[in-house]
């Protein structure tokens, strides 16, 4: 399709060309039943690499203690605290596409839900072990749950930190059951078109015996809108709560009512240039370009020009505020922030977040892959900066210069930084091979005569 | 096959539009154990079946209002009734502060006991042992192909009836489904030797990592709550040093804070001689002192100073202090006696601090003028 015969005053078609069900599910499921590619294979070995590293330097973490990261006095919340939040806020695209875009009606989701709510599944995963880590006795989780317990003391329900603990609890679960129940479905046709046993066996159990009924369908498609009410909410608040964690503190440059908004619509910027980033991939590697169309590549860029301009608001607003409010605490960390001695990942952050997405306002850039792609890499580079600049800056630097610090990360947190990415990018190695990344139930309802007529 | 275990006869179709009229008519027609199969939900097939709403959504409700209010009431119940704990100098019961965990308490509840609901109540799943699974039908339907089916248990059934009804309306491959009678003739029996070894396996696994994980792992390096640490600890041995002590004495010459070393080593006479008594008889001082006396001296020298403690005969005789030789001491040679020790006697400095060993000097004086009393005492 060329870009000049687009018409946006027509919706677009969800599946390009008119392909029979039976063709879009052979497409979508052919990756699950051959022998991995030398590709994937050289991929998946640099990732469980990565993972290695990741998980050596977490052993030696857990051996040693917290000592052998770069954090200390004052600089406590270091690596750790910017990890969580950068892969809390890569999961929030998944949540949003199969969540608000399903209640939003926007049919163009269809393609990439499947593929960004394992997204969510497996970025929460990574996001989960850094706070587990930085508790220093990363066995002992049980105690940031309410549990009756012999010294007969429950957590503290007023502490953000534990807001955070229900919060992402109940975000990947949700996640979770929200990905699993969109499933069911799909097992069973996988179920009733393997040959192997050992496989039969397994989309058995988890299909649990869906039959495509339509009696079923109907409380199927209920619950499935009554998940997708409930994700709206929570995609929103987990990142608020994220947010809550600094923004309910005192230290200057944290404790901003900006907090909130500035942290959704970050997150659902980077999460977004993940998602493309790995699609764009994803549908050269296994065929999918007439699913994972380039219309919706285009689609997440303009969600990113928005959401990129939200953040370079905040990051004005920011400066505003801080000037406006008269503290002369919160001027000083911000103009520590943009001329002190983390500059340089400051002015990489704006140019990354506010100046380069602007270039998809330019519509042959918007549709360009090579472009879009690199787009996407700067984007998450800097949103992790942003964190950095957000949780480091305003700790080494807060109201009395006797007690400054500087923060420099050690190798073991570089280490378990890439082992996140290890761990995610293994995951979704994983996953495209054992599951369907397009929904297939979905995808065959959104082909152009898959419907009714006179309906 | 036997006619009776026939389950139901059922229809394919190839679009859309065939199904939902294929639907309409079997509705019309008064069947009501009938059920379509389609790969995806086909809109209006709902209204085509006249179903009823879902109720789910009541459910969601019930879920819902039960994990506000129920986290609400948790984390009321907490803060005010089984340990109230003053927080930042906040009122016990900040509500404010539970708005972030009753929501996420109520997402977590609606969401999953919803899907459970659904899953349990509505779908009766998991069930793998129906009829239609494993067919040549239930294979086309979960591709590509839509399909009826209607059920032998309908009170309008007839087999030829149907059958007919299906051609009528442009099915295709029209065909019966069984039970499997195998299956339904096959219960699984709880001591079944195959289910019975996997149950046992499953509890001796779990016990034996239980087992492990409690009694051993927790009081491995680095899950031991940090008994292990990497500083010297008083009265361990250390490689650092070449005697090999972790505890290092004193450099030569140190002196304590406050206080001056004993300047009278080996000199009694200059002792008796210069030093005096810091402090006065005081009714407090005379009774620390006879505490002290009573704990460390009276075990030798007996509870009145009479050198005849239960001690007598086992060691050299302690000697009485009521000989004229300690009385006409002064305060000076006792003190000295009490800090350096004097033939078996050992020094008591590390015992008694200094001014206990001077108070013990005035309840000695006590206890001599006690015994020698003389006659104008008693007036």
């Amino acid at each position: 399709m060329s870009t000049a015969a687009l018409d946006y005053t027509r919706e677009l078609p969800v599946v390009e060309g008119r392909p029979t069900a039976s063709e879009l599910e052979a497409t979508i499921v052919a990756p699950l039943d051959q022998f991995p590619s030398r590709t994937w294979w050289i991929a998946f070995s640099v990732t469980v690499s990565f993972l290695t590293i990741g998980a050596i330097c977490v052993g030696l973490t857990i051996y040693k203690g917290l000592g052998l990261w770069g954090v200390n006095q004052p600089v406590s919340w270091g690596f750790d605290i910017v990890n969580f939040v950068f892969w809390i806020g890569i999961g929030h695209a998944g949540t949003l596409i199969s969540a608000i875009l399903f209640l939003l009606r926007q049919r163009w989701r269809t393609g990439i839900a499947r593929f960004a709510e394992a997204m969510t599944i497996f970025a929460v995963m990574c996001a989960g072990v850094f706070p587990l880590l930085h508790t220093g006795r990363p066995w002992l989780p049980l105690y940031l749950t309410p549990y009756p317990n012999q010294h007969s003391v429950w957590i503290n329900f007023t502490s953000p930190l534990i807001w955070d603990v229900f919060a992402v609890t109940t975000y990947f679960t949700v996640s979770l059951v929200f990905w699993y129940l969109g499933l069911i479905p799909d097992l069973a046709s996988l179920r009733d078109r393997t040959t192997s046993k050992i496989k039969k066996l397994i989309y058995s159990i988890f299909s649990l015996g869906w039959r495509h009924s339509n009696r079923h369908w109907q409380h199927y498609e209920r619950a499935y809108l009554i998940l997708a009410g409930f994700a709206t909410p929570l995609v929103l608040s987990v990142h608020t709560i994220v947010s809550f964690d600094f923004a309910v503190s005192v230290i200057p440059g944290w404790h901003t009512t900006i907090f909130p908004p500035y942290f959704v619509a970050g997150a659902v910027f980077s999460g977004f240039a993940m998602v493309q980033n790995v699609l764009i991939f994803v549908r050269q590697a296994f065929k999918l370009k007439h699913i994972i169309t380039l219309d919706h590549l285009e689609k997440m860029n303009k969600v990113m020009i928005v959401t990129g301009s939200m953040v370079g608001y905040a990051y004005a607003m920011e400066f505003f505020i801080a000037w406006y409010s008269g503290n002369q605490f919160e001027q000083f960390v911000f103009l520590n922030r943009a001329l002190g001695p983390y500059a340089w990942a400051y002015w990489i952050m704006v140019a990354c977040n506010v100046v380069f997405p602007q270039l998809f306002w330019i519509k042959k850039i918007r549709r360009s892959i090579p472009i879009m792609f690199v787009i996407g890499i700067t984007v998450n580079i800097g949103m992790w900066l942003e964190r950095f600049v957000i949780v480091v800056t305003s700790l080494s630097r807060d109201f009395l210069p006797s007690s400054w610090g500087h923060y420099v990360p050690t190798m073991y947190d570089a280490g378990i930084l890439l082992g996140s990415f290890g761990l995610f990018f293994t995951l979704i190695l994983i996953f495209v091979r054992v599951l369907p990344v397009v929904s297939i139930a979905e995808a065959k309802a959104a082909v152009e005569g898959a419907q009714p007529k006179h309906h | 096959m036997n006619e009776q275990h026939l389950f139901s006869i059922t229809a394919l179709f190839d679009i859309p539009d065939e199904i939902i009229h294929a639907a309409e008519e079997a509705d019309k027609a008064g069947y009501t154990r009938f059920d379509v199969n389609t790969p995806y939900p086909v809109h209006g097939m709902d209204r085509a079946m006249r179903l009823k709403p879902s109720r789910l959504g009541v459910f969601a409700l019930v879920f819902g209002l039960l994990g506000a209010f129920g986290g609400v009431a948790f984390m009321t119940w907490v803060t005010l009734v089984d340990y109230p704990l003053v927080i930042g100098g906040k009122p016990f019961w900040s509500w404010p502060a539970f708005v972030p965990i009753a929501f996420e308490v109520t997402v977590i509840l609606a969401s999953v006991l919803t899907v459970i609901t659904m899953i349990v109540l509505y779908l009766k799943f998991p069930n793998n042992a129906h009829p239609l699974h494993d067919t040549l039908y239930m294979k086309r339907v979960s591709s590509d192909k839509f399909g009826i089916t209607i059920q032998a248990d309908d009170p309008k059934f007839d087999e030829r009836e149907v059958r007919a009804f299906l051609g009528k309306m442009g099915g295709k491959d029209i065909a019966p489904i069984y039970f499997d009678v195998e299956e339904l003739n096959h219960r699984q029996k709880l001591f079944n030797p195959k289910f019975f070894s996997v149950l046992a396996a499953t509890a001796f696994v779990v016990s034996a990592t239980t087992y492990v994980v409690f009694n051993k792992v927790l009081y491995m390096e680095p899950f031991s709550w940090m008994s292990t640490q990497e500083k010297l600890k008083a009265q361990r041995p250390s490689e650092l040093f070449k005697d090999g002590i972790g505890m290092r004495p004193p450099v030569e010459g140190t002196v304590a804070r406050g206080f001056l070393p004993y300047a009278f080593k080996g000199k009694p006479d200059e002792a008796g001689k210069d030093l005096v008594n810091p402090l006065l008889p005081t009714k407090e001082v005379l009774e620390r002192g006879k505490s002290q006396y009573l704990t460390y001296c009276s075990p030798c020298h007996g509870n009145f100073a009479r050198g005849d403690s239960r001690l007598q005969g086992q060691f050299p005789n302690p000697p009485t202090l009521h000989s004229d030789k300690v009385r006409n001491w002064p305060d000076g040679n006792i003190y000295h006696v009490l800090t350096e020790g004097q033939n078996i006697m050992p020094s008591y400095t590390s015992q008694i601090s200094r001014e206990d060993r001077w108070a013990i000097v005035h309840y000695i004086r006590v206890l001599q003028r006690a015994h020698n009393a003389k006659e104008s005492d008693l007036k």
